[in-house]
């Protein structure tokens, strides 16, 4: 039941109510749970109807690059 | 990035195995790993990942199932509250089919003229609420910490816009508690917990302190394959050390602090109490009710519940496989009477179920 899903914000209404695309398919999604500043073009994690996250884009793409070296150097 | 795809990508799949093989070489005895959310559940089986990994990694899946999880007795009320007169019952869809006591369920019940409707999102009681102003709008209060939030700020809402006509029968629970039973249960031995990725959104990671306490490791981790299989090396990694630690794969859901928003939300209508949990019993100060503050939005303090006789399911094995002691198949019921189509007990109907899992995928 904790199914999320992360989406990009296409617009935000004066309700802070925001379309959201996830994979293609746009959903509306409520922004009062996040807990930082959000606007159009970020990326949040959604939940039952509500946004719950906004993802740090920097931060999730070094992770990758680093677990893409340290598979492909075989550090560990 | 669309933070999906990425997350599948086979060579990083294929080099998790080998680093999962390796590391699982140099610690010479069985781990088992439980994961505790249902949507890791239900991940593992889709992406097969249980097949992937070697013979020595035994994967068992824990309590994380808020639907499963819900007690007879609750259930037994919810179908109550959505006889009565003048109500439109709203949950969310998994709890439809689950049986109570006298064999009915939401489904069969809403068949004989109740007014249930599946809600997607919490905040649709609200439209329902002044579309209907001369019913009472009940909203099924199911979930974890991912969800609450959900529920208490629709409740927040409607209270800043004066509807008065929703409440919540909240039968909400808490992960925390629940881990700190499974750790203590002398029938379970897990090396390493699998931390439930959207929950841990929510509580952080200091939530989970009490894994590391008891020796053993623990990893927030994510719901694709990378992430999965990188949990499992993390956690891998921490027994071969023997360096305990909370550790978070799912870092681009979840930061250490959580989200304090979303908690202070909960903190702010609800209040934990002792409840029971479907086949394990009561778990101390687990289950969220209502603030008197918030009584008007509280189901229970506006209806007058008689006393159901509650019963649990017969031959129903959910107790043991929710605390992870049974696997599925070992149930009796398994497959020969207890199937999607015709579900005995929760774990069976609700779609992140541990056996509705085990059927569709092995
Ligand atoms: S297979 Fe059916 S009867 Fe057996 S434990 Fe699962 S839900 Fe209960």
């Amino acid at each position: 039941m904790c199914i999320g899903f992360p989406g990009k914000i296409i617009s935000i209404d004066k309700d802070n109510y925001a379309i959201i695309d996830i994979s293609g398919t746009k959903r509306e999604v409520c922004l009062d749970i996040v807990d930082e500043p959000v606007q159009i073009g970020d990326y949040v994690i959604t939940h039952a109807g509500f946004a719950i996250h906004k993802i740090d884009v920097e931060l999730a793409r070094e992770k990758l690059a680093m677990l893409k070296e340290l598979i492909e150097n075989e550090i560990y | 990035m669309k933070y999906i795809d990425e997350y599948r990508d086979p060579a990083l799949v294929q080099g998790l195995l080998t680093k999962i093989r390796k590391s699982v070489g140099r610690i010479n005895h069985p781990v088992t790993i439980m994961e505790i959310c249902g949507s890791h559940t239900c991940a593992i089986g889709r992406f097969g990942i249980k097949k992937m990994l070697p013979d020595n990694i035994n994967l068992v899946s824990g309590p994380g199932c808020p639907v499963c999880v819900t007690s007879a007795r609750d259930v037994d009320i919810a179908l109550y509250l959505a006889s009565q007169e003048n109500v439109i019952f709203a949950t969310f869809g998994d709890m439809l089919r689950v049986p109570g006591s006298n064999g009915n369920s939401l489904q069969k019940q809403r068949a004989e003229g109740c007014d249930v409707r599946i809600v997607s999102s919490a905040d649709e009681c609200i439209d329902l609420a002044q579309n209907f102003p001369q019913k009472e709008i009940i909203l099924m209060g199911i979930g974890f910490e991912t969800t609450t939030p959900t529920v208490a700020v629709t409740v927040e809402i409607c209270r800043k816009r004066g509807i008065k006509n929703f409440s919540v029968f909240s039968v909400h629970k808490i992960v925390p508690p629940a881990i700190h039973a499974l750790i203590t249960d002398p029938g379970l031995n897990i090396d390493g917990f699998l931390c439930p990725g959207h929950v841990s959104t929510m509580i952080g990671s200091n939530a989970y302190s009490m894994i590391p306490a008891a020796s053993c490791a623990a990893v927030i981790t994510g719901f694709e394959p990378v992430d999965i299989l990188e949990g499992i090396w993390m956690i891998l990694t921490q027994i071969g050390n023997k360096k305990f630690e909370v550790a978070i794969q799912y870092s681009r859901g979840v930061k250490p602090e959580g989200n304090l928003l979303a908690m202070k939300l909960i903190e702010s209508v609800f209040k934990t109490e002792t409840v029971e949990w479907r086949g394990i019993g009561l778990i101390t100060e687990s289950g969220l009710v209502f603030r008197k503050a918030y009584a008007a939005y509280d189901t229970l303090a506006k209806f007058t519940v008689p006393d159901i006789k509650s019963l649990e399911l017969k031959g129903c094995g959910c107790g043991d496989i929710l605390r992870g002691i049974k696997s599925p198949d070992q149930c009796a019921l398994f497959r020969k009477v207890c199937t999607p189509q015709n579900p005995i007990g929760p774990c069976m109907v609700s779609s992140e179920g541990s056996c509705s899992t085990y059927y569709k995928y092995y």
